[in-house]
């Protein structure tokens, strides 16, 4: 047992007091949040200060949050461009790095090459939207599903976990004569599920929060997914469409509801991700750690 | 005998290459033998082709007066005309300035940081405690970028938590959103926020890398454990730490466009537009497809002109990106 001096003991103490501090500020506005959604709204505006726990006891924001069918579709659209994009990734991401792991690929640094040069440089936003539209893809469910579902990083990441698993293993799958489908998906594929569950979990994130690519691809309100609703609704504070007909006849009420509106429409679509991610972290480290390996 | 296997081997690789040479009779008999192979790379070809080739041609729009009706390929040449009105434009500098400005100081208050928590987080002994503060500061990183713009707005609003809080010190609470010399501090404690306990843990896999028995030495001489963070932990570190800031010295022109989306106004737009906020709403909002283009591809020039010479940089360090 190392001894400790005064000096060490005292430092623990304030580092203690310091993460305290950092974990406190990181995640108490998700906690006032939820608090907030469950309060009264008149007590709510009336409050100042910090909330460590629902003022009056109130569902009233979650009924009104409920009535709307807009939080529903969005939901659906929401998971149906979460699993599509997942299901596409992944298949195009094993794919793409096993093709970039065979040793005998003619013009192998070629297409590596024209992958890479894509992460220094890119056409901008307005060339690459024009592009998307001429493929008539503005306005449709795929092109949530399309864009993004390459990505050269992943592929990289892909082929690393390839270049891991021993040549012998390939080797006997050859001479037993398997072609290079069989090797794919009888060798390989099981071998890398880890890498291909971190990339899936990625790609579910980041397409659940993504605000920016619904918003400039998608026109029509039927095919949003929930984060466009949430922008309505918290940034551009369109409340016409938020909240159901009863609630719009009275302004002065919906004035009085709008935080309690928008914290619930938090809760409701931010909830499963903040259920979820703390079982999941581990995975998300280790998919960093992939990521920081040289390919 | 190890050296006459490496110059055997040598040979091999020498044969191989001569093999390999491309004529049209080896690519037909590669293409006979992995045809499946080439199968599943073509739609991945494609849509490299589509996505990132075509809006790369697309970008020729820049120096084009750009229709709908004529499509890219039939608009008329323009010569540098949007560049020329970028240049002479207010636009130009401000958004330069504050894209520059946002980034550099998220590089003086975001990056360290992280370093910082991931050392405090490793002079813990305590596991649980270790492991619920980090599960608790990687909550900012899960929630989505319009929850956290559509949180900054209501905190800072002037009957929101954080001006509540400011009136308690005596500062008259007022909608910090709508005061322009407030939106960078707003952008980059809102950006400390989200990141700091996601970007430790690449710091923290790092520390554990660190050697144990160095530690040891140094109980042995007599360090105590401020001694130990600073001759062995830090220089244990620095590789690490030197690479990822050479890396976000190449980002320096990408200052988070969506975020500045969701958070700017008329009154702020002075501080905050920044030149992926500027290309989007000249672009998409008020439809000037040239122009826009013109200050996308500008962007896209000097990033990768930063992105490659940081990576160069890089490489030196010992540091092989790719």
């Amino acid at each position: 047992m190392i001894r400790r001096s005064k000096g060490e003991k005292i430092f623990s103490v304030f580092n203690a007091l310091i993460l305290i501090f950092v974990a406190f500020v990181c995640a108490y506005p998700m906690y006032y949040v939820i608090c907030a959604s469950f309060s009264d709204p008149s007590e709510l505006m009336a409050h100042s200060g910090f909330l460590f726990k629902p003022l009056k006891w109130n569902l009233g924001g979650y009924e009104i949050v409920l009535k709307n069918k807009e939080i529903y579709s969005g939901y659906m659209n929401t998971i149906i461009y979460v699993v599509g994009a997942a299901i596409v990734t992944v298949f195009a991401t094993l794919v793409g790095g096993f093709a970039l792991s065979r040793k005998n690929l003619l013009w192998k640094n070629v297409f590596m090459f024209g992958m890479v040069f894509t992460m220094y440089f890119g056409g901008g936003l307005i060339p690459t939207y024009l592009i998307v539209q001429s493929l008539g893809l503005v306005g449709s469910r795929w092109s949530m599903i399309i864009l993004g579902a390459v990505s050269t990083y992943n592929m990289i990441i892909m082929r690393t976990t390839i270049y891991g698993i021993p040549d012998s293993i390939e080797e006997a799958a050859i001479i037993d004569g398997a072609g290079p489908m069989k090797q794919l998906f009888v060798i390989i594929m099981p071998l890398c599920k880890p890498t291909l569950a971190v990339i899936a979990l990625f790609t579910i994130f980041g397409k659940w929060n993504d605000w920016f690519n619904p918003m400039i691809y998608l026109k029509e309100r039927s095919q949003y997914p929930l984060q466009t609703f949430l922008r309505e609704l918290l940034i551009t504070n369109d409340m016409s469409n938020g909240a159901s007909e009863e609630v719009l006849r009275d302004n002065a009420n919906l004035s009085l509801n709008k935080y309690v509106i928008q914290y619930c429409t938090i809760v409701v679509s931010t909830l499963p991700i903040l259920l979820v991610y703390p079982f999941l972290q581990k995975y998300f480290v280790s998919g960093i750690m992939v990521g920081a390996v040289k390919g | 005998m190890a050296k006459s296997q490496l110059n055997e081997s040598k040979k091999l690789k020498k044969k191989l290459k001569k093999e390999r040479k491309y004529t049209v009779e080896n690519i037909k008999k590669d293409f006979r033998r992995n045809y499946s192979i080439y199968l599943i790379l073509a739609p991945i070809i494609i849509y490299y082709i589509l996505f990132n080739y075509a809006p790369m041609y697309g970008a020729v729009i820049a120096f084009k007066d750009y229709t709908p009706a004529k499509g890219i390929l039939g608009s008329p040449w323009a010569g540098m005309k949007y560049f020329i009105q970028f240049f002479s434009s207010e636009y130009f500098w401000q958004t330069f300035r504050n894209t520059f400005i946002i980034s550099i100081y998220s590089i003086i208050f975001c990056f360290p940081a992280p370093i910082i928590l991931a050392l405090l987080l490793n002079e813990v002994r305590c596991s649980w405690f270790k492991r619920s503060v980090q599960t608790l500061s990687y909550l900012p990183h899960f929630i989505s970028m319009v929850v956290i713009c559509g949180l900054i707005r209501i905190f800072v609003a002037s009957n929101g938590l954080i001006s509540q809080i400011g009136s308690f010190f005596g500062i008259p609470p007022t909608n910090l959103l709508m005061r322009k010399e407030c939106f960078r501090a707003i952008y980059i404690i809102s950006g400390l926020w989200q990141g700091i306990g996601w970007d430790s843990i690449i710091y923290l896999a790092a520390l554990a890398g660190v050697d144990r028995e160095l530690y040891d030495a140094a109980v042995v001489d007599g360090a105590g454990r401020f001694k130990q963070t600073l001759h062995i932990t830090i220089p244990g570190i620095m590789p690490t730490i030197a690479v990822l800031a050479i890396l976000r010295m190449g980002g320096i022109l990408s200052a988070n466009g969506e975020k500045v989306i969701l958070l700017y106004n008329s009154l702020n737009r002075e501080t905050a537009d920044v030149i992926g906020s500027f290309t989007y709403r000249k672009g998409l909002v008020e439809q000037n497809y040239s122009y826009s283009s013109a200050v996308g591809l500008l962007l896209s020039v000097i990033n990768f002109i930063f992105i490659t010479a940081t990576n160069k940089l890089s490489k030196k360090v010992g540091y092989n990106l790719w």
